[in-house]
This record gives structure tokens, sequence and C-alpha cells, in this order.
């Protein structure tokens, strides 16, 4: 009975703690709502922007002339045509990018996997480090030079995927090697002790033991290079009809972006292919951290 | 050789002055060890922690060779042949392992973890062989009523005692000659633990089995032979019988009665 003022100190404590759980949380609130709010204005802009010019032909057709555009514009219509050679053009151009980065990434990876700690594989995997803090643009010259120069004799899908795989690369050597750093090294030993060969075991044991983690870092990797334009303007340079030859300018979505900026009569373009091409990258996204969260 | 170390008539192992150093600086973990294993009966090696039983046990279907630092020197024989001369592949074909931790291939089935040495290997069977080695190795095991109905589940899925008789019917399924066994019951409750025993009782008919266990009951229960190791070095070795009640060495005495270990 003493004890008289004891819940009185505690009410005041709590009260003390509850306008302190409350501040807080209106911290959180307000710190989310920052981080969040580019990311929705971005989309929201671009469907509000956007959204009018998606229609089948968006994805069916090419990419109008200027003077079609304008007339369009002039009279009050909707941009006619699409950017079907554009979008066409990504996917050649990433599609070739893969078949370059992925098998040599994964070999790469594996390599730096089997040799932890030996000289050569950390020197390796600095080098990789290095070329992912290289500038696109740069990277862009290079195959500029090696490819376009030298082996299409021309602009290219080809030497754009060339450019856009090594940037492709370091991302893929990282997450093979971290990947197969997570499989228990026991399940290599239950391999081997059946009398499986090496190779096979890591073909047929890791790799599809760690085929989440693989793919998830193919597809983070794929979203990254979808949206670059820089290194496609020096190689693969654009081209207005669909074309699939490897070895011929060819068109991407973000190089139509561009051209679409640059044409005053185009500019309703820029939106639809800017939410496109968002979409796809924020998909590719979400699959691969539902892949990851499935692990 | 010791007078503690029995040797037996033609042995399906032997092993000649084995030692084993885990790199360049290490002192030995295995140290000359000689020792013939007897052919259809279970061999326990007993010893306490960091003596060197699971390094000797690797040696046998050479493990080791995954890790260049480690050194090994020494010869063992299967059925006269040196198999540090055989071909590895060839050689786990016929020496087979289970680990301490249950290790089934989480991507596959219970089904395909049964038949993975000849699935990883590219050994084309029929399918009704297939099944039939799959029937044969989860019956040996005491797993096919169990699992019967789910062989098509991931192998994954089992209890922690269930996978690793998977893990054994895996490794006897290839048919080998003798299988090494690294305290294959240190993951398991009681109950599991004496399905497994009993299993390894019965599978010593077909197999010559080697088993490192840190339970000297299980190796009274269970083993023929009895080795004791103690900083790498084979102290004694010789019938689990006689071992367990008329041990010849000091070291052993006092670690079987539990003074040490
Ligand atoms: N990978 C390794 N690298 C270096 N030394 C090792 C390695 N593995 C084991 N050793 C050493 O080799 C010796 C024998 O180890 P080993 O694993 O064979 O013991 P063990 O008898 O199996 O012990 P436990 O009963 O604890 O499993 C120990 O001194 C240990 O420290
Ligand atoms: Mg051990």
């Amino acid at each position: 009975m003493e004890n008289i003022n004891t819940p009185i100190e505690l009410t005041k404590n709590s009260a003390f703690r509850a306008l302190k759980d409350k501040a807080f949380l209106w911290g959180v609130i307000i710190v989310s709502i920052i981080t969040i709010s580019p990311i929705v204005l971005i989309i929201g802009k671009l469907v509000w922007k956007g959204v009018s010019q998606i229609n089948l032909s968006f994805f069916t057709e090419i990419t109008p002339s200027t003077f079609e555009a304008m007339t369009a514009v002039a009279s009050g219509e909707v941009i006619p045509g699409g950017i079907v050679n554009g979008i066409l053009g990504t996917f050649l151009i990433v599609f070739l990018s893969a078949i370059i980065a992925i098998p040599v990434g994964i070999l790469i990876g594996l390599f730096l996997f089997e040799n932890q700690g030996k000289r050569y594989a950390n020197l390796i995997r600095s080098l990789s480090d290095i070329l992912q803090g290289v500038p696109s643009i740069v990277l862009g010259l290079i195959a500029y030079l090696w490819v376009v120069k030298n082996v299409t004799q021309g602009y290219s899908a080809l030497a754009g995927s060339v450019a856009l795989a090594i940037m492709m690369l370091p991302l893929i050597i990282r997450s093979t090697e971290e990947t197969m750093k997570m499989i228990p090294g026991t399940l290599k030993e239950a391999g081997l002790a059946l009398g499986v060969p090496y190779y096979k075991v890591i073909l047929k044991v890791l790799i599809p033991s760690g085929i989440s983690g693989l793919s998830t870092g193919i597809l983070l990797a794929i979203s990254r290079i979808l949206g670059e334009t820089a290194p496609l303007m020096l190689t693969t340079l654009g081209n207005p009809m669909i074309n699939w030859d490897v070895t011929a300018p060819t068109s991407a979505v973000p190089l139509l972006i561009w051209d679409f900026y640059n044409d005053p009569n185009m500019v309703d373009l820029i939106w639809s292919s800017s939410l496109f091409l968002m979409g796809f990258v924020l998909t590719l996204n979400i699959i691969s951290k539902r892949i990851a969260a499935k692990q | 050789m010791s007078k503690n170390i029995d040797i037996i008539e033609n042995p399906v192992l032997k092993v000649e002055n084995l030692s084993i150093a885990y790199n360049k600086a290490d002192k030995y973990a295995v140290k000359d060890v000689n020792v013939t294993i007897k052919k259809n009966a279970i061999t326990a090696i007993m010893g306490p922690s960091g003596c060197g039983k699971s390094t000797m046990l690797r040696a046998i279907n050479r493990m080791h060779e995954l890790y260049p630092d480690i050194r090994t020197e020494g010869n063992i024989y299967l059925n006269g042949d040196n198999i540090m001369k055989m071909d590895t592949i060839q050689l786990r074909r016929k020496i087979g392992m289970v680990f301490q931790r249950p290790n089934p291939f989480p991507t596959m089935s219970i089904y395909d973890n049964v038949i993975a040495g000849y699935k990883l290997n590219g050994i084309r069977i029929k399918k009704s062989q297939r099944d039939d080695i799959v029937e044969r190795s989860l019956t040996d095991v005491a797993l096919w009523n169990e699992v019967k109905d789910s062989l098509h589940k991931k192998g994954t899925f089992l209890s922690g005692g269930q996978q690793q008789r998977l893990c054994i019917a895996r490794s006897i399924a290839f048919q080998p000659e003798v299988i090494l066994l690294d305290e294959p019951t240190s993951a398991l409750d009681p109950i599991a633990t004496s399905k497994v025993e009993d299993l390894l009782v019965k599978l010593k008919e077909n197999y010559t089995i080697v088993l490192v266990t840190h339970n000297m009951s299980q190796a009274a229960r269970i083993s023929e032979y009895s080795m004791f190791m103690y900083l790498g070095d084979l102290v004694e070795y010789g019938k689990t019988k006689m071992m367990f009640t008329n041990p010849r060495d000091k070291k052993t005495e006092e670690y079987l009665t539990g003074k040490f270990g």
C-alpha cells in the first residue's frame, strides 16, 4: 500500500512510451513514403501518359513515319503504328546476350567457386568486379571496335549483344559463385561417393540444386540490360523495320524511346514505350524475387 | 605388427601403412595404420573425437582427393587390388559411402534418389529393371512400406531417420562390395537408430560394412570386429566381444570404461 505511486509512474511511463511508439511509427511511415514516392510517381506518370497509346497495333505494327505521326497529332488522333520492331529487336539482342553471357558467366562462376582462395581466382574475381564498374558506353565502344568494325562490318544486333553480354557477365559470375557456396558440400560428396564423375556432379547435382539462385541472377542481369541505350547507339544503331538478321542493324525499345524523344511528333510514344519497358523490367524483377523467396 | 592388432585371413580390405595429413604443415591425422577387414561383417571404428576415424574412413573410397592439400600415404587393397591405382569412379561404385548427416539429393524424388547412381552416371536401364532396383533397395532398408505410395515426392520431405535409410538405399542400389558409414545414426532418435542398426545387421549378409561410431553400445550390439583409434594411431583391433570384455591396451580399457573420450 506504500507503493501507491507506482501505478502512476507506470502510466506516465507508458504514456511516454506510447508517444515514442507513435513518433516512431510516423517516422517509419514518412520515410517509407519518401522512398516509394519516386517509383509511384514514375509508374503513375507512365500509365497516365502512356496507356492511351497502348493498343493491339502498339505490339503488332512497326514505328510510324514522322509524317503519319504528325497527321495523327494534328487531327487529335492516337498515333498509328507501334513499336514491334523495337520489341522484337530487344528480344533478339537480349536473347543473344543471354546465350553468350549465361554459359560463360556460369562457367567462370563455377571456376571461382572451385578455386576458392587461389591467387588466379581472386584475380579473376577482382577483374569481374572492375568490369561491373565499367560505364556501359565504354562497353559499347569496345563492341564497336571489336564487332562492328571487324566482325559484322557494320552496325549489328550481334555487336550490341556482345556489349550487353559483357555487362551481364559480372552479375552472373557473382550470383553463380554465391549460389554454389550456399549448396552444402555434403551434396557434392554424396554425388562423388556414388562414383559419378566430377563434371556430372556439377551438371546434374549442384546446378539443379542451385537452379533458383542461378535463375534469379540471370533474370536480374537481364532486367539490368533491358533498358541500356548508350551501348546500343554505338552498336545496333536502330532499324525502322523488323529485323531477325543478327549481322544487320536492329531496333530496340530504348533506342526507339530516344528516337521518339527527338521527334516532336512522336512524343506520345515515349510514354507508352517507357511504360512497356518499365512493366517488362518490373515483371522480371518480381519473378526473380518470387523464385528467390521460394528457395 | 603390433600384438594388439589381429590379422584376418582373406580380408576384403587391407590397409597398409596408411598415413594422412590435412596439409603440409599439419601433423598426421592418421598415422601408419595397418589393418585387415573381414568380408560380410560389420567392423566398427571407435575412438574419442578427433582421433582420425572419419579421416581414415574417407581414405577408403579416396574422398580425400577432392581436397588437393590432403596428403595420403600408404596403400589400401580391395580384394587384393590396390585402390590407389584404380579409377576413382570405378572404386566408388565398389565402395559406397553413407554420411553422418542424411544428404538425399534435394532436387530428386525418393525414386530418383535411390537410382541416382544409375541416373547421374547416365547408365540406361529398362524401366521395369529400375522399378525392381528401387523396390529391392527400399525393401532392404525397410523403407518400402513407408514410402511406396509417395515414391515421387521429394526425398527431403522424409524424416531424418527415413532420409538416412534412403541414403543407405541409394548406396546399396549400385550393389557395392563395401559400405562405409560415418556415424550414420548420430543425427537420429533411438527408434530410428535401432531401425538403422537392424538394417546394417541384415545388410552384412551381402555387404562388408565399416562403421564409424561414437556409440560404444552400438559397436557392441552390432559389430563383429572393432578398431580403437587414439590420436591418429590404431591402438587395438580385434573381435568386438574380446575388446569389450578383455581389452589388451590400457587406453582402450580407459576409453571403454568411460574414463575419457
Ligand atoms: N578438413 C580438415 N582440415 C584440417 N584438419 C582436419 C580436417 N578434418 C579433420 N581434421 C583434423 O584431423 C584430425 C582427425 O579428424 P577426424 O575428423 O578424422 O576425427 P574423428 O575421429 O572423425 O572425430 P569425430 O568423432 O569428432 O568425428 C583432427 O585432429 C582434426 O582436427
Ligand atoms: Mg568424424
